[in-house]
């Protein structure tokens, strides 16, 4: 108990084996057993693939889908007999959901209005917010009128504005297109950080979660793959669905002895102090290191792709599966050219048995 | 759109227009105080009070008692859910007879409640304001809940987590967003019963009257042209007026709401709440809509001799040489079938062409004056649905009888006037779905090499064919039930079956009752079955805008 209400004490949020089960008890859950703490201030991105929980995990929180177990803390207090009103959490709607009939400042000043404010407060505090998400003096206009970028800026505002202890964000991007996100991205994170609010967001976007969380979440099938810092997640994936969802398809299984692996592309130097035993490894494609062709595992180049800081490079082993690597412009080699392959142990990472 | 216009400059503004003029013109000259004599008889104003009150009333029961149907058709899931569906639209395509039937079955001398505790309510306006709510149910729960239906739920969550609880949610969000839907059902069903006339014909007794009924008194047993004429033009106006704010709050429909799928917003009620108000629902359905017809298939039965198919018999039976008959029941039957298809056939082609006007016109309408004149057109189109039938039918009389147009033997002339009143129908059903049809889909089929006419026949035929079946069938169902054109031209040796239903009522006699109830059974079995086909078609809630 005293461990408890330690934690308590810390964290904002803290999800207790929580599970939801859509339609017949049999069956993947949408959510399975999830266990998460965000504590106060912190960011934290839950990353997924569409289908593995990620929504239902926001609605959980704020009470828009009642859980099948487990528990839902907020700053402490258990959340089960609490209707979503009275949560004094925001929700950022993945579509926005920004309410049609009323203009923008209608719509910003909504949860003021729900919580009694003053008009004069409702008013100071929309001009603010406004201000804040670089659409001053937008009060009067039409939602209709909002482009993408706008609208997500309102949502923003509006879901803001009742000053919520815990605030979610559903794709909260997703819509935009390359640029605003990149940019708007960062302006999120500053913004945050000004506020200091304890944000969850949820994403399928890696680019987007790892720019804007302290912390990601990775979700497979309802359940957590991985916690870590970007960081930490980029350079040390768990299992091969995260290193798989990252993007890197450089997986195949091994068995380790010593200070190398044996793998169907021959030998493959693995970092010091891996356990020895079969496992599954990753070589990220900067670990695949182009040799004068008689040199190495001897590939040629099926694809090449300029990706603009590097090109991207398809290689078909004379054994093995495919091998992607990543090199710069003035080494890369032309599509047919036969080279040799080495492996760099700095990228090379041994994973979990996946549990698939 | 030349087509259509001609049609109805000729087969409709021309016949009101000329009765309107007899009744007003006396020897070339126009007689205009006739107007203001008429507006002040104390008679008069005492229809009109009569027909405004009753269909506020009306109007207002409805909605009291549609609204939670239709929540409950749009939120909830519940097995059974499409036969249901089906099952209250009925009533909307039952001829006004049957339904006038049905109540007097329910609610009239001799019938159920009678029967059971002596309750009579033929001669109190209830009867009357009940087979309102009977005829309208589903015109609420149409228009309304299938909107309802396509409002994304996550506009409510937004707003609860933003603080409101669940009913302030839904009076700041839901509640103004179906606001003009329920403005829009509202005016319908207002539009419905102002001009209400078999229902009260057969209900109201002589203390009721609407403007309609008066018209049709006016006419047919007073020969008293100009009261008629007059009361047609208040009629017109309050109809003019009336489709005027119905646009209104149409085109205020059209802002910018955010629609979802139907299929994803519904699921299985959860609590004693919600449980209690489908059950409420479905009991409400049970007594109101389904008890009235199942007591006239009862009472249709229901010989001296104990139950059995005693007037159906006589029915079959009765050939030429019976005295109560002019012609035979089942010559009835057949007439009835072949002026509807007729009609229906007529409608599709003139409703058909009308919709495809409007959606070509919208589409290329770039000024507000030629927006204007699109808009003018698609009201046009609703007016026969508001226009005194009765002056229709007797305006066709008057001046289709002389050539090059001397229609009054032609046997055409019923199916045209009924077509009249299904046309409304066939352009409000193909019209959404005409212009649902994405520009963009017929680009990518004339990229591929497809000819314009290719293109109508790849592309549009197909997304269209189910809607002109579903007009055909709202056609067919509305022209089966036409009463008020149809009891002035139809020649007395070729009746349908609602004028030899009204015919049977007006007689008196246990077996004439029976059957009355008997012909309007096999009435309502025949527009029922042409309804419940139409529903296997329609795969989700596109019934158009009624």
């Amino acid at each position: 108990m005293t461990a408890q209400a330690d934690t308590t004490a810390r964290e904002m949020l803290r999800l207790g084996g929580v599970t939801v089960r859509f339609g017949t008890s049999e069956g993947q859950p949408a959510l399975d057993a999830v266990d998460l703490d965000v504590a106060p201030h912190e960011i934290v991105c839950v990353l997924g693939p569409s289908g593995s929980g990620k929504s239902t995990l926001l609605r959980v929180v704020a009470g828009l889908q009642q859980a099948d177990a487990g528990r839902v803390l907020l700053a402490g207090r258990d959340q089960s007999q609490v209707p979503t009103h009275r949560r004094g959490v925001g929700l950022m709607f993945q579509d926005h959901q920004l309410f049609p009939q009323r203009d923008v400042a209608g719509n910003v000043a909504f949860g003021l209005r729900m919580r009694g404010s003053s008009r004069a407060e409702q008013e100071r505090t929309v001009a603010e917010l406004l201000e804040l998400v670089g659409l001053p003096g937008a009060q009067r206009r039409a939602v209709a009128s909002l482009s993408g970028g706008e609208q997500q800026r309102v949502a923003l505002a509006r879901a803001l504005a009742p000053r919520p202890r815990l605030l979610m964000l559903d794709e909260p991007l997703g819509q935009l297109d390359r640029g605003l996100r990149e940019r708007l991205v960062v302006e999120l994170r500053r913004l945050f950080r000004e506020l200091g609010t304890t944000v969850l967001a949820v994403t399928h976007d890696q680019g987007e979660a790892f720019a804007l969380a302290d912390r990601v979440v990775v979700m497979q099938n309802g359940r957590i793959a991985q916690t870590g810092t970007p960081l930490e997640v980029w350079q040390r994936p768990a299992t091969e669905f995260v290193a798989r969802f990252l993007g890197f398809d450089n997986v195949v299984a091994a068995t380790v002895q010593g200070e190398a692996a044996v793998t169907p592309w021959g030998k493959v130097p693995v970092p010091e102090g891996t356990a020895d035993g079969p496992c599954r490894l990753l070589v990220r494609p900067a670990g695949v290191r182009l040799t004068p062709a008689p040199e190495g595992l001897p590939c040629t180049v099926t694809a090449r792709t300029f990706r603009g800081t590097h090109v991207a490079l398809l290689l078909q082993p004379t054994a093995g599966p495919r091998l992607e690597a990543a090199c710069a412009l003035r080494d890369a080699p032309e599509t047919g050219e036969r080279v040799g392959i080495a492996f760099a142990s700095e990228d090379v990472v041994v994973l979990d048995a996946a549990p698939e | 759109m030349a087509l259509p216009l001609a049609f109805f400059a000729l087969f409709f503004a021309y016949p009101v227009v000329a009765i309107v003029g007899r009744g007003l013109k006396d020897g070339g000259q126009w007689r205009l105080g006739r107007i203001g004599e008429v507006v002040a008889d104390p008679d008069v104003l005492h229809v009109l009070w009569f027909t405004v009150w009753q269909a506020a009333a009306s109007t207002a029961l409805t909605l009291l008692i549609a609204l939670p149907g239709a929540y409950v058709f749009a939120r909830f899931d519940f097995p059974g859910k499409q036969v249901l569906r089906a099952v209250v639209m009925v009533p909307f395509v039952l001829p006004t007879v049957v339904v006038g039937s049905a109540f007097l079955a329910l609610v009239g001398r001799g019938g159920l409640l009678d029967d059971l505790w002596g309750v009579r309510l033929d001669t109190s306006v209830w009867a009357i304001l009940l087979a309102h709510v009977f005829f309208n149910y589903a015109v609420v729960v149409r228009t309304v809940g299938g909107l309802w239906g396509q409002l994304d739920p996550r506009q409510e969550e937004a707003a609860r987590v933003l603080g409101a609880g669940r009913f302030t949610a839904w009076r700041r969000v839901t509640l103004p967003a179906l606001g003009p839907a329920v403005a829009a059902a509202a005016l319908m069903v207002f539009l419905f019963t102002f001009t209400s006339f078999g229902v009260v014909q057969i209900l109201g007794g002589p203390t009721f009257s609407t403007l309609e009924v008066e018209i049709y008194r006016q006419t047919a047993d007073f020969l008293d042209l100009p009261t008629a004429a007059v009361l047609t033009m208040i009629q017109f106006a309050a109809v003019l007026g009336l489709l005027a704010l119905h646009a209104w709050t149409v085109r205020r429909r059209e802002s910018a709401l955010r629609l979802v799928d139907a299929a994803q917003t519904a699921r299985r009620p959860r609590g004693r709440g919600q449980w209690a108000l489908l059950w409420g629902t479905l009991a409400v359905i049970a007594v109101l809509l389904v008890m009235p017809l199942a007591v006239l298939v009862e009472r249709s039965f229901a010989a001296p001799g104990g139950y059995g198919p005693a007037f159906y018999d006589t029915l079959l039976s009765a050939g030429s040489a019976d005295s109560t008959f002019a012609v035979a029941p089942l010559d009835a039957l057949w007439n009835s079938l072949a002026y509807g298809a007729a009609a229906t056939l007529i409608a599709l082609v003139v409703g058909g062409l009308a919709a495809a006007a409007l959606t070509l016109r919208t589409r290329s309408a770039e000024t507000p004056a030629a927006g204007q004149l699109v808009r003018g057109f698609d009201a046009l189109l609703m007016l026969p649905l508001g226009v005194s039938a009765v002056t229709v039918g007797f305006g066709f009389l008057i001046t289709l009888d002389e050539p090059p147009l001397d229609l009054r033997s032609s046997w055409w002339l019923v199916p045209l006037a009924q077509a009249l009143v299904g046309v409304p129908f066939v352009v409000r059903t193909m019209l959404p779905v005409l212009r649902a049809v994405d520009g963009r889909l017929r680009e990518a089929a004339a990229v591929l090499g497809a000819s314009p006419w290719r293109v109508w026949r790849e592309v549009d035929l197909p997304i269209v064919r189910r809607a002109v079946l579903i007009a055909a069938g709202f056609a067919f169902a509305v022209s089966l039930g036409e009463f008020g054109a149809t009891v002035f031209i139809a020649r007395p040796d070729q009746p349908t079956l609602p004028v030899a239903v009204a015919r049977l009522l007006g007689r008196a006699g246990e077996l004439n009752y029976g059957q009355a109830m008997a012909l309007s059974t096999i009435l309502m079995v025949v527009c029922a079955g042409a309804l419940l086909a139409l529903e296997r078609i329609r795969p989700t809630d596109h019934s158009g805008e009624f």
